[in-house]
């Protein structure tokens, strides 16, 4: 891309010492993206959005907010009451927040059902995955930072996992607390952190995009593109198609925010954290839900942290552990029953994180974490040797099958 | 697939809060005038509420987040605020002699909470902490209906509850046993007016008032709400138009 | 929402662009702008003064204990106001100033509601220091009123700057009188 086909003579002499609108121009204009994405391919625009939101609220938020353990509850209330719609933008913030989550669930199975994380893809995959990290790490913390119950209690259980590592874990939480319990320091730290993190978020997600770049985005048929006739600039078709897809993600948030502002929160997180009485029933934030399962599900305290861990850390070797050529689930019959098997599997989770640790919700937790790990470690490496693929289309444009059926 | 995935992301956002209730309370689903997309505050239903409050809560719980002059929501105009704050006495100071002070109330100050501190109210209560109110219909799942069924819920304990020394028996409470003796009898506050002062009454006024003292911003909420969603609503469709439109020529 | 701006990067004109000057995609376009600054308003507004503020934003000052002769110093909106109550001399010597001899010319009457009662804004126009003069005992300058120490401004009994680099007289807050010992102020 040239700087002179601009037409402004400034944005010209710009361009030419700084070529910031060659490449705005090439990643949103010319960069040629197949023409057969589906709606599925929305979800990544709307988490950059809902980032952006979350980063302009948070910013707004931290002026009128006070990180100490004595101020900070009414502080969230004088938000609440007296900044100027000061509960419009807190209450945007916490919906965001579940919304967020949400988004990137659904961006991640896209990614599952559609295999984006095959080669060449592994790296982009894994930097969401990071992305996935810091937003939970970022999501804990701030969850933290009102000072309710939940807060508290939320944010011992969640260190206190750390204890469970062998010989160093106590001095772990020690330090992770900045004392022997979760008080001031551990408010002041989880603030910083929580102010600093989005942004590590975003230039993780500018790594995300540039990895997309490299060969572009993958497809609902998961071949790939053979040339110019499977392919259409991105600007205006996804542009205005991913504008329709915020105008509905805001339709929704709207209706949150307005409507149902507390329904994804828990009421207890509106009593001031107090350190001598625990609530009847912790629970983390929805988002949490299937992690806290997978957690609770193992009797052994170290076995547990370290499977919930595991549930994650298994995401990063996806890619070598599904070793089929055949990216979409569309060519992959067998594959495409065990994802839907594995999604609800992962809404069951979900729901027993929910529960009460007692009775039958235990032992369903065990199954179903078990059937996590199962998928992963096994009936993906599994798949991959014994599946037989349907044929693939030759090419996007050219959706008629073909005979040889193998193209990576 | 899109279909299927919506479904199941709806089950998932509803799985989350779902575990608030529990117990076997026994809940009375109410029609409050503040439910709803359009609900509003009753005005007159809150300015009974904050009568009863104060003749029958205050005693022992505060209300420490709402100010004086927060009470132009009930209707009260600036000079009917000026005279109600100035019927409490409020903490200032230091003076010039460096001495705490009392002075009436003025619209800036908040209510003043009827214990120094949590251990007073533990010590003045039998060791039971009467929470503060200002959040308390948040701050409970259900809260408008919790609240109402739990000034309403109190019974005879049935056959086979031993109820404690200092605890009383309550339908609605998790737990049933209570330290709050019953507040309510009926005809506990006079209204001016004919308003009903029965237990159901003065508990739906309280309910009323205290569901403004914990989302106090709820009906201007609702009505940027009402705008907002139907300003996104036309986007959507305006924006599924043009996408339908650019997209015509792509085959 | 970001995806909007590039609409305005200019028209190359080829066939890859059908539809840029539709009206329905320009009329996308233009909601989505007009819904970005809608939200804008609310997180510019929440810098204004929150309601608490604003709430002290007036105060209401008993002024009945303060003999003749005496000032006190309230707080006011974070800056100290100065309520003093004025001897017969220090009126009758305020009237008597020739407005040729003042730097910033006022009638003392303009200044003060009743005359008995000078209500100021206590931070000297120069560079916002807080003059002496409140307390007995303290200097009171050149012309009795007030003086500020930090680079030697003279106020007269009126708060009118007499001498020293201060270029206007000590700031009337509003204020009016609710009764004749309550005197409001913001």
């Amino acid at each position: 891309m040239s700087a002179n086909q601009f037409k402004s003579p400034v944005v010209r002499w710009i361009d030419h010492r700084l070529p910031v609108f060659s490449m705005l121009h090439h990643t949103a204009h010319d960069y040629p993206t197949p023409k057969n994405l589906n709606y599925m391919w929305n979800f990544g625009s709307l988490a950059g959005l809902s980032l952006a939101i979350m980063i302009v609220t948070g910013i707004v938020l931290a002026m009128s907010y006070t990180a100490h353990v004595d101020y900070a509850f009414d502080s969230v209330e004088r938000i609440m009451r007296d900044v100027n719609h000061g509960w419009m933008i807190r209450y945007i913030h916490m919906n965001t927040a579940s919304f967020f989550f949400i988004v990137v669930y659904l961006h991640m199975f896209r990614g599952l059902y559609y295999g984006s994380y095959k080669a060449p893809r592994e790296l982009l995959w894994m930097l969401g995955v990071v992305i996935f990290l810091l937003m939970m790490a970022t999501a804990f913390m701030g969850y933290v930072l009102p000072w309710g119950q939940m807060s508290f209690w939320g944010a011992t259980v969640i260190t206190n996992l750390f204890s469970a590592i062998p010989y160093v874990g106590e001095s772990i939480v020690t330090l992770l607390w900045g004392g022997f319990s979760v008080d001031n320091a551990t408010l002041n730290r989880f603030f910083s952190l929580h102010y600093l993190m989005p942004f590590i978020i975003a230039g993780v997600v500018v790594l995300h995009i540039v990895a997309l770049h490299r060969f572009g985005s993958n497809n609902p048929i998961g071949i790939d593109t053979k040339g110019p006739q499977d392919t259409i600039s991105f600007h205006p078709y996804y542009t205005i198609k991913d504008v329709f897809g915020i105008a509905i993600f805001l339709l929704l948030l709207a209706m949150a925010v307005f409507f149902f502002p507390n329904a994804m929160g828990h009421p207890d997180n509106y009593i001031p954290a107090n350190a001598m009485q625990t609530p009847a029933h912790i629970v983390p934030e929805w988002y949490f839900l299937p992690f806290y399962a997978i957690l609770r599900a193992v009797p052994d305290k170290l076995g547990g942290v370290l499977l919930m861990f595991g549930a994650i850390a298994v995401l990063f070797i996806l890619p070598w552990l599904d070793r089929s050529p055949v990216r979409s689930a569309r060519f992959r019959p067998l594959f495409r029953i065990f994802f839907w098997l594995f999604f609800v599997n992962a809404i069951a989770l979900g729901y027993l994180g929910g529960k009460p640790a007692e009775g039958i919700y235990v032992i369903l937790s065990r199954v179903a974490t078990a059937w996590y790990f199962l998928h992963f470690l096994a009936i993906l490496p599994l798949l991959s040797m014994f599946e037989t693929t349907k044929p693939l289309p030759k090419s996007i444009s050219e959706p008629v099958l073909g005979s040889s059926g193998r193209s990576a | 697939m899109l279909k299927r995935l919506f479904v199941a992301l709806f089950a998932m956002t509803l799985a989350g809060p779902a575990m608030a209730a529990g117990g076997d309370v026994e809940l009375q689903k109410r029609d409050w005038s503040f439910s709803g997309p359009f609900g509003t505050f009753d005005k007159a239903a809150m300015q009974r509420g904050f009568q009863a409050y104060r003749e029958v809560c205050a005693g022992c719980h505060g209300m420490k987040l709402i100010a004086f002059r927060n009470f132009s929501d009930l209707g009260y105009n600036s000079d009917e605020i000026k005279a109600i704050a100035a019927e409490y006495e409020v903490q200032d100071g230091p003076n010039d002699d460096g001495e705490m002070f009392m002075r009436p109330g003025i619209a800036a100050d908040r209510i003043p909470s009827p214990y120094a501190n949590d251990n007073a109210a533990r010590a003045s209560n039998n060791g039971a902490l009467p929470p503060d109110l200002s959040l308390i219909a948040k701050a409970r799942g259900n809260g408008p209906d919790y609240l109402f069924s739990l000034l309403a819920g109190y019974k005879d304990a049935p056959e086979g509850t031993t109820v404690p020394e200092g605890m009383y028996y309550n339908a609605a409470y998790p737990g049933h046993l209570i330290a709050m003796p019953q507040p309510l009898y009926g005809e506990d506050v006079t209204y001016l007016g004919d308003a009903d002062n029965s237990v159901e009454g003065i508990s739906s006024d309280l309910v009323q008032f205290l569901m403004w003292a914990a989302e106090p911003k709820m009906e201007v909420r609702k009505r940027i709400g009402v705008a907002a969603v139907f300003f996104l609503g036309i986007f959507v469709v305006v924006s599924y138009m043009a996408k339908r439109r650019v997209w015509a020529d792509v085959h | 929402m970001a995806n909007s701006d590039k609409n305005k990067n200019p028209a190359k004109g080829d066939v890859q662009e059908p539809g840029r000057r539709d009206f329905i995609v320009v009329a996308t376009y233009a909601m989505a702008g007009l819904g970005a600054a809608a939200v804008a308003w609310p997180l510019i507004d929440q810098l204004n003064p929150a309601a608490d503020t604003l709430a002290l934003a007036n105060i209401e000052v008993d002024i009945s204990k303060i003999a003749v002769g005496q000032s006190i110093t309230v707080k006011w909106r974070g800056k100290p106001v100065f309520i003093r109550h004025r001897t017969a001399d220090e009126i009758a010597r305020a009237n008597a100033t020739n407005l040729d001899d003042l730097r910033d010319p006022q009638i003392d009457t303009a200044r003060a509601e009743k005359p008995e009662y000078l209500v100021l804004v206590g931070v000297c126009t120069h560079l916002g220091c807080v003059p002496l003069g409140q307390k007995t005992g303290e200097v009171r300058g050149d012309y009795d009123g007030w003086f500020c120490p930090c680079h030697g401004s003279h106020y007269d009994t009126s708060g009118r700057i007499r001498k020293g680099p201060a270029p206007t007289n000590l700031e009337v807050p509003p204020y009016s009188f609710l009764s004749d010992s309550v005197v409001r102020i913001g």
